[in-house]
């Protein structure tokens, strides 16, 4: 069997997903760029660095933790709890940061910029940057800047530049769209780092590659634990990649089932949801093709979660190729739902999740309970939820109000 | 001979450069923007550049952005944009229109159904902005099969080693990007103009045509003199933004058209 890990092609295509859909003025530095990341892939000096800055600053290997009360509480599978959320910033951003500046500086570009949605991708890109002594600017939405004031105010602590985006509904698309705008305005000396898996190619593969780490660690951590792999992998998906970097190592394992769990919102038919897969269809936003939702004329519509960060109209284009061929199965949990495994995960395990972690919760708690008591389930715990209290706050005495 | 190669051999023989402008189909309302469109020829505009507006105009500056929100929020979409051109050619056989914007409402289109429809309606050429020569089987050689011609956008970081690359399958005009920016920014000097027409000169012998930044008769003439075609868009397009009723915003693009005309048929070649 030919194997699935072996993409994009040297169009950047998956299937007839990913691609370089982007302006002239871009092209020349996107093949600059993915020339000097292939050589920096394969140096060791950048390979040892990286190493380096993933077990001395950010803290890794994470644990795989066994969720001993949540597998309990459902009777069923046994569940473990990849935890992204005791990296330093509290979540899986930072392994694709600390990739990709060092290939800013590789590239000798001395300001970098970047869009945000939850602001955790910001908040680790201006902590790498304060590091590396760069010049940082984000980009966020205004809708996004209200629900994550802390965010803001750290990401303003680590001495980057905040600029809302007001266009739009002021959410992860429109801080997307103005930061590429500054790209294509200071494309000499700016290095865009973007915060997931999308965008022109090589971005998905790089960022893929980065966030890899998540995913081969898992492996030695389970064949260690339980001397074998998991039956079960589950992740939460916005652009996707803390499950792009959870599942990539384990596509070629076909007695892996691997799931990924798109923003529903409101309900995939309410037309307030974030599952592109769910809701979408193909087409071609922000320098890739891939799923997006979009009405009949092509124009994209909002997206909506109560969580920013997988507040997104699209997803990376691997994933819309994964479920083309349907090695991954994806499925959409809503708000509600969400929140429902974020308290469950809060009382049984003492953990508090990202929001965005708690869709992936969701969905295994609903499968763990049908699963025999050997099923080993690995969950992406991508984030902890100390940026979404003022969320869940809102969410509860709104619910009260409503009792 | 195509429409655009008639024009651009027709102000050879005149000695003078193209006036090319630019605005949103359906910006501020059909209407209002068909009058515009209809107005344009004999408000001195050489060749038409009619925007498709897409909800995420990633290479745009707030002008233009503004324009596809406003078009946008009234009802425009592709289908009554190629409706608009129809409309334009029944009276105009003469003056070259281009469709320029971005892929995604021609994607979702179907680009088979597009490239028929924009070929009956009388589009002679596209600028797609996000649609780079890396991707050529998309859209760029079923249009020119149908003999639409596929319009290259080139910019200060198209290098020598990439220019045959991006010219490679380009026809019509090419549109050089003056600044590295969105559209509506900054301007290039005069100096930088030459430096790069004289090294795209080098690489083609299609007519260039220079944008981004143009707002004056002044500069217009300025440009007319060093290229053989000068590209506005957002100061017109402005003209709308600030206009209080439609008749005013249908003014105030033709006024402002007569006078960069008027510009660049001053400046000799």
């Amino acid at each position: 069997m030919s194997s699935l890990r072996t993409g994009p092609d040297n169009k950047g295509l998956f299937g007839r997903f990913g691609g370089q859909f982007v302006a002239e003025t871009l092209m020349p530095l996107i093949n600059d760029l993915a020339a000097e990341y292939e050589k920096a892939k394969v140096d060791p000096a950048f390979l040892e660095e990286l190493a380096y800055f993933h077990r001395d600053y950010i803290g890794r290997a994470s644990p795989l933790y066994y969720a001993e009360r949540l597998s309990e509480h459902f009777g069923g599978a046994k569940i473990y709890l990849k935890r992204e959320d005791l990296n330093h910033t509290g979540a899986h951003k930072i392994n694709n940061c600390i990739g990709q500046i060092l290939l800013a500086k590789r590239m000798g570009k001395q300001r970098i910029i970047a869009e945000t949605g939850a602001g955790m991708h910001g908040v680790a890109t201006a902590t790498v940057a304060a590091r590396f002594g760069m010049q940082c600017v984000v980009y966020m939405g205004t809708t996004d800047i209200d629900r994550q004031q802390a965010n803001v105010f750290r990401m303003k602590l680590l001495g980057a530049e905040v600029i809302p985006v007001t266009a739009g509904t002021g959410t992860l698309k429109d801080a997307m769209n103005e930061a590429l705008r500054d790209w294509v305005t200071n494309v000499h000396n700016t290095f865009y780092l973007i915060g997931t898996a999308a965008g022109p190619h090589p971005y998905p593969a790089m960022v893929r590659d980065f966030q890899a780490v998540i995913g081969n660690e898992v492996r030695e951590q389970i064949l260690e634990k339980e001397g074998r792999l998991p039956d079960s992998l589950v992740a939460c998906i916005g652009g996707g990649s803390n499950a792009i970097g959870l599942f990539h190592p384990f596509l070629d394992d076909q007695g892996v089932q691997i799931v990924g769990v798109e923003a529903a919102g409101h309900g995939v038919d309410t037309g307030k949801h974030a599952a592109s897969m769910a809701g979408g269809a193909p087409g071609v936003l922000h320098g890739n093709r891939t799923f997006l939702l979009q009405d009949a004329d092509g124009q994209i519509t909002d997206a909506h979660s109560i969580s920013a960060g997988l507040d997104y109209p699209g997803v990376g284009p691997e994933h819309a190729w994964l479920h083309q061929i349907k090695r991954v199965e994806y499925v959409p949990i809503s708000d509600d739902e969400a929140l429902e495994a974020f308290h469950q995960c809060c009382r049984l395990e003492g953990i508090i999740p990202a929001l965005e972690s708690a869709h992936a919760l969701a969905e295994a708690f609903k499968r763990a309970a049908k699963l025999p008591k050997e099923h080993l389930m690995v969950v992406n715990l991508s984030g902890r939820g100390d940026k979404d209290m003022q969320t869940v706050m809102h969410h509860m005495s709104e619910q009260e109000k409503h009792a | 001979m195509s429409r655009l190669q008639s024009r651009f051999a027709e102000l050879k023989e005149q000695n003078r450069a193209a006036l090319v402008t630019f605005v949103t189909g359906g910006d501020p309302d059909y209407a209002s923007s068909l009058a515009i469109l209809k107005g344009l020829p004999a408000a001195g505009a050489d060749v038409i550049e009619l925007g498709m507006p897409f909800t995420d105009p990633m290479a745009d500056g707030p002008a233009i952005q503004l324009a596809n929100i406003r078009a946008l929020g009234n009802g425009q979409n592709l289908l009554k944009t190629l409706q608009m051109v129809r409309e334009f050619r029944q009276d105009d056989r003469q003056t070259p229109l281009v469709l320029m914007g971005y892929y995604n409402p021609i994607f979702a289109y179907g680009v088979e159904r597009f490239v028929a429809d924009a070929q009956a309606a009388g589009v002679d050429g596209l600028i797609i902005v996000d649609l780079p020569p890396e991707h050529n089987d998309e859209l760029c050689e079923p249009a020119q099969a149908a003999g639409i011609d596929f319009i290259r956008l080139t910019t200060p970081t198209t290098d020598d080693a990439r220019l045959p690359v991006v010219l490679n399958g380009s026809s019509g005009f090419v549109y050089y990007v003056s600044v590295a920016g969105v559209t509506g920014a900054g301007a290039a000097s005069m100096e930088q103009v030459e430096e790069a027409v004289a090294r795209l000169r080098r690489h083609t012998d299609l007519p260039l045509c220079i944008g981004f930044g143009i707002r004056t008769p002044a500069h217009a003439a300025e440009v007319a003199r060093r290229a053989e075609g000068v590209v506005v868009g957002s100061a017109l397009v402005d003209q709308i933004a600030t206009a209080a009723t439609p008749q005013q915003a249908i003014d105030g693009v033709l006024g402002l058209c007569r006078q960069l005309a008027e510009g660049v048929r001053a400046a000799r070649r």
